[in-house]
């Protein structure tokens, strides 16, 4: 059985932490061309400009894209041949957060939710594990913000509400958050599942690359629909009007019960930061 | 698009009257930072009739809290947050003399008519742009509330600070009035 030590997490995590908050994606490089190319607002397009100059300027001078360098979220895929030694799992991917976010000059945001004082390291993170099988260690580290955060929602609908039911939701969230989550804005939906699955589906379907075909093709047109309709609400970049509102749409879908339809929406701003290491 | 106009806090109420939903704007000068914990201590403070921390009369709140500073560096990051979390609070700090919110997103009808009210102007920043926008911050200083990091109060000083005016004392907005000619 194939052994990895704790220090290798902490040290992976605290560079995936300081990586995903400096270096911009090369699919999110790539959407603010495309943004750019089809805005047709004056506004709009002074908006991607300056991102895309901020992104420039963040990698360049090694600082974070944004202030809001997020709660940390980390998805871990735990190859079931492993053994982890020389100390806790939870604890070192802690560890790794609370280095990386002091030693990379990150800003920490967790805090308290009734007194809102602040916990001082960022910790503790956000962690996603999932048992897969062989053995390699997969690590992202997807920093959230908490403007975009704030506009996502579960909502059970009916079975009777069907697909229409689910275009109409996401259309009129994506309306209703209008500036308030930085858009242009990538839209995660989940579909199906249940009350938690389909908020972890809606979440996982951000970290796809943006660009990226749909694997289930029913979905791809889904996505493909919604897009332009979330478009076509007008709310553009910054809300303040214009063709881009969102980059893109990603479907995530499993069964759901019989009575139910669950429908999570999470937005994510155009800082989608995620980094992954295979250990 | 026109030239952006250019501002140097502390504001006028002639000045603040001549600005319009849509004007592009560099703002110049002395300007203090504070969010959401730092706007519940402010309103606490007047609600129990004691001296703030930061003077309001004229001034222009950001509503940022930036990353730490790197070594050799005035600040960290520092794009606004969004705005409707201020919402409950602007409308005192507007009657006591505040009169430039900067942030990004919408505003309550409450703060709409306060700003029409007291002759305040509410801006929005690039969100998501903290690393240009520290760009155009020379210095920083907390001046109030260190205990909250990040939200504590800093007064900094600005340089060609690019905002765009969203709410102005005629009651526009331009979050409503800007989607309506690309709506399909």
């Amino acid at each position: 059985m194939r052994e990895i030590n704790v220090s290798e997490v902490v040290k992976t995590v605290s560079r995936l932490c300081v990586d995903a908050n400096y270096n911009l994606g090369a699919d999110m490089v790539r959407a603010l061309d495309m943004a750019l190319a089809i805005e047709e607002s004056p506004t709009g397009k002074d908006c991607i400009e300056q991102l895309k100059e901020n992104a420039a300027i963040a990698t360049r001078d090694q600082v974070p894209i944004c202030q809001d360098t997020g709660l940390a979220v980390i998805f871990v895929e735990l190859g079931q041949d492993i053994r982890i030694v020389g100390g806790n799992l939870d604890e070192a991917i802690n560890e790794g957060v609370r280095q990386g976010y002091l030693e990379g000059y990150l800003r920490k945001s967790a805090c308290h939710p009734f007194t809102r004082a602040n916990t001082g390291d960022n910790t503790p993170a956000i962690i996603h594990y999932r048992l897969v099988d062989g053995d390699a260690l997969k690590i992202t580290v997807a920093p959230k913000g908490g403007g975009s955060e704030n506009m996502s929602k579960v909502v059970m609908l009916k079975p009777a509400d069907g697909v229409a039911g689910i275009k109409e939701q996401v259309v009129e969230w994506v309306r209703q958050a209008g500036g308030n989550p930085c858009p242009p804005t990538i839209v995660g939906v989940g579909i199906g599942g249940n009350f938690e699955r389909s908020a972890m589906l809606a979440k996982e379907a951000l970290l796809r690359e943006v660009g990226s075909l749909n694997p289930d093709p029913e979905l791809q047109s889904l996505e493909d629909e919604l897009l332009e309709a979330v478009n076509n609400l007008g709310v553009g970049p910054q809300g303040l009007g214009g063709r881009v509102t969102s980059f893109a749409v990603h479907v995530k879908m499993l069964p759901c019960h019989i009575a139910s339809l669950p429908l999570a929406i999470n937005i994510q701003c155009h800082a989608a930061r995620h980094k992954e290491a295979i250990l | 698009m026109s030239d952006p106009i250019r501002l140097i806090p502390p504001l006028s109420d002639e000045v603040v009257a001549s600005l319009r939903s849509g004007d592009r704007v560099l703002i110049t000068g002395t300007i203090y930072t504070g969010r959401d914990a730092a706007h519940k201590r402010l309103v606490d403070l007047l609600d129990k009739g004691e001296e703030l921390p930061i003077p309001l009369q004229g001034e222009i709140i950001y509503f940022v809290g930036p990353t730490p500073a790197k070594p050799g560096n005035a600040i960290g990051s520092a794009g606004p947050t969004t705005s409707y979390r201020m919402d409950s609070y602007s409308p005192r700090l507007l009657a006591e003399g505040l009169k430039g919110m900067i942030g990004k997103g919408g505003r309550s009808l409450e703060v709409r008519a306060a700003i029409k009210e007291y002759h305040g102007i509410y801006f929005a920043a690039t969100g998501g742009a903290g690393a240009l926008l520290a760009q155009r911050i020379k210095k920083a200083e907390v001046v109030a509330y260190e205990d909250l990091g990040p939200e504590a109060i800093r007064r900094i000083e600005v340089e060609d600070f690019p905002v765009v005016v969203i709410n102005d004392i005629h009651g526009n907005d331009l979050y409503e009035q800007g989607v309506i000619p690309y709506k399909k």
